[in-house]
């Protein structure tokens, strides 16, 4: 039963609840017009503590094309915060006036705090480095709807996968289904944490190799998910300057790749994937943004309990 | 080696790693006492080699859960009329609140400060603790 709970951390879900969430999605892209207005008369409220302009767009736009409203904050300056308000008196009051709340905030666990202090679902939309479960489910879905399963299939992550949240929160969640394999490609300063390595790969057994160049492995994946190397998570300007450019998708790399191969991105890029790569049909990351609207419509829906009329 | 008065009524944290037992006094917040107090470290141990001590004179209640969580080894003796009226063994507790803090500063604990400090057990063996905020493992040092 979804009605009423928070959504953390991905593996907060169940399979069968992510499946759950997934078939609706599925059913809301087939006929969107008969979901248009299961949320009439709910509001949602998106606390963003810091900017992410497509984030809260996508739960915004989620929730208006259910027919519910919005209301919220796009910075901490904007805010209760910037008086020194703590996260959960901010929730007990937001949840005198919403439904439903999606949050995002620079502190690790702040919306983990938030889901402590209230009844009201609260989603977390990302808290700094950690995590950020519906990127995870948008990610999902995407790879479910385009290869038309979630097990049996070898994906590349590459790029930064020291700091890539959305990296370790998928590994995370693809770790519980069946035969994936998992190639990590990244420079030595930006592997995968041990943490994730340890307790998650080798601990479930799971096949995965770490590799340096992602033209050398690039033509057996099913899946290749490109990454953002990001400035503010580096410490020093330096190392971010001469890591940035380590790792580019463009025609000539795609060349040796499966023809069915799909390329995925949690967006916004800088210069990861070359634009020339856009209009190549394993291009799949503008898709990507779309199925993450639909499935935030699928998740609200879930949380809030609301059927389709 | 060192002669320390048995008690006659009181307790003996008895197994203490070598070296922790200043930790565990900290801990149990045992300055506070009005009564006698002893750390014996370095006592001559058959199982651990060496070891450290605490005796306490009078019953005092203490905090298994934090004990526990320091070291799940150390046992804990009540003594009444010169003798051993009951042996405590401890366990690993699954949940710890405002006994170690977090250190990731980039965690929402480091901001506000009401906030408890909760970290949960997430594996037994290694015995790995991890805030229930941000994730991070406890490192051991308080």
């Amino acid at each position: 039963m979804l009605k009423g709970r928070h959504l953390i951390d991905p593996m907060d879900l169940s399979l069968e609840e992510i499946d759950e969430i997934l078939d609706l999605a599925d059913e809301i892209v087939a006929n969107p017009a008969e979901f248009a207005e299961v949320c009439k008369g709910k509001i949602l409220a998106t606390l963003f503590y810091e900017p992410s302009t497509r984030t809260r767009l996508s739960f915004e736009a989620a929730m208006l094309r259910l027919g519910g409203s919005i209301m919220g904050f796009s910075s901490a300056d904007s805010s209760s915060a910037a008086k020194g308000e703590s996260v959960a008196d901010t929730i007990k009051t937001i949840a005198c006036y919403a439904d439903i709340a999606a949050m995002r905030h620079p502190k690790e666990g702040a919306p983990k705090v938030a889901s402590l202090n209230t009844d009201m679902p609260v989603i977390n939309g990302g808290d700094g480095g950690h995590q950020h479960p519906t990127q995870t489910l948008t990610d999902l879905l995407t790879i479910r709807s385009l290869k038309k399963k979630l097990n049996n299939f070898t994906i590349g992550f590459c790029g930064d996968l020291k700091f890539g949240r959305t990296v370790h929160s998928l590994i995370k969640a693809l770790s519980r289904y069946e035969n994936i394999k998992f190639v990590l490609i990244s420079p030595q300063e930006l592997r995968v944490p041990d943490y994730i390595k340890e307790e998650i790969l080798l601990k479930n057994n799971i096949e995965f190799e770490e590799v340096e160049r992602l033209e050398d492995s690039i033509h057996q994946l099913d899946v290749l998910y490109m990454t953002r190397v990001q400035k503010e998570r580096f410490f020093n300007e330096a190392d971010y300057v001469r890591l940035k450019d380590s790792y580019i998708v463009n025609l000539e790399k795609l060349e040796k790749a499966k023809s069915d191969m799909i390329i995925l991105h949690p967006l916004p890029r800088v210069n990861e994937i070359s634009v020339e790569v856009d209009n190549d049909e394993r291009a799949a990351y503008f898709k990507q943004a779309k199925f993450g609207m639909f499935v935030r419509m699928a998740l609200i829906m879930k949380l809030l309990g609301v059927e389709k009329c | 080696m060192l002669n320390i008065d048995s008690v006659e009524r009181g307790i003996v944290i008895d197994h203490i790693q070598a070296g922790k037992g200043m930790e565990v006094y900290k801990y149990l917040n045992l300055d506070k006492l009005e009564s006698s107090v002893a750390i014996i470290k370095n006592a001559k141990s058959n199982k651990m080699g060496k070891k450290d001590i605490i005796k306490v004179e009078n019953e005092i209640n203490i905090d298994l859960t934090a004990l526990g969580f320091i070291d799940p080894n150390i046992t804990i003796n009540i003594i009444e009329n010169d003798k051993i009226a009951r042996k405590i063994n401890l366990q690993l507790p699954e949940e710890v609140s405002n006994i170690v803090k977090c250190k990731n500063p980039r965690c929402i604990s480091s901001i506000e400060q009401e906030i408890p400090h909760i970290f949960k057990l997430t594996n037994k063996e290694e015995k790995t603790y991890r805030c229930v905020y941000c994730d991070t493992a406890y490192d051991g040092k308080a």
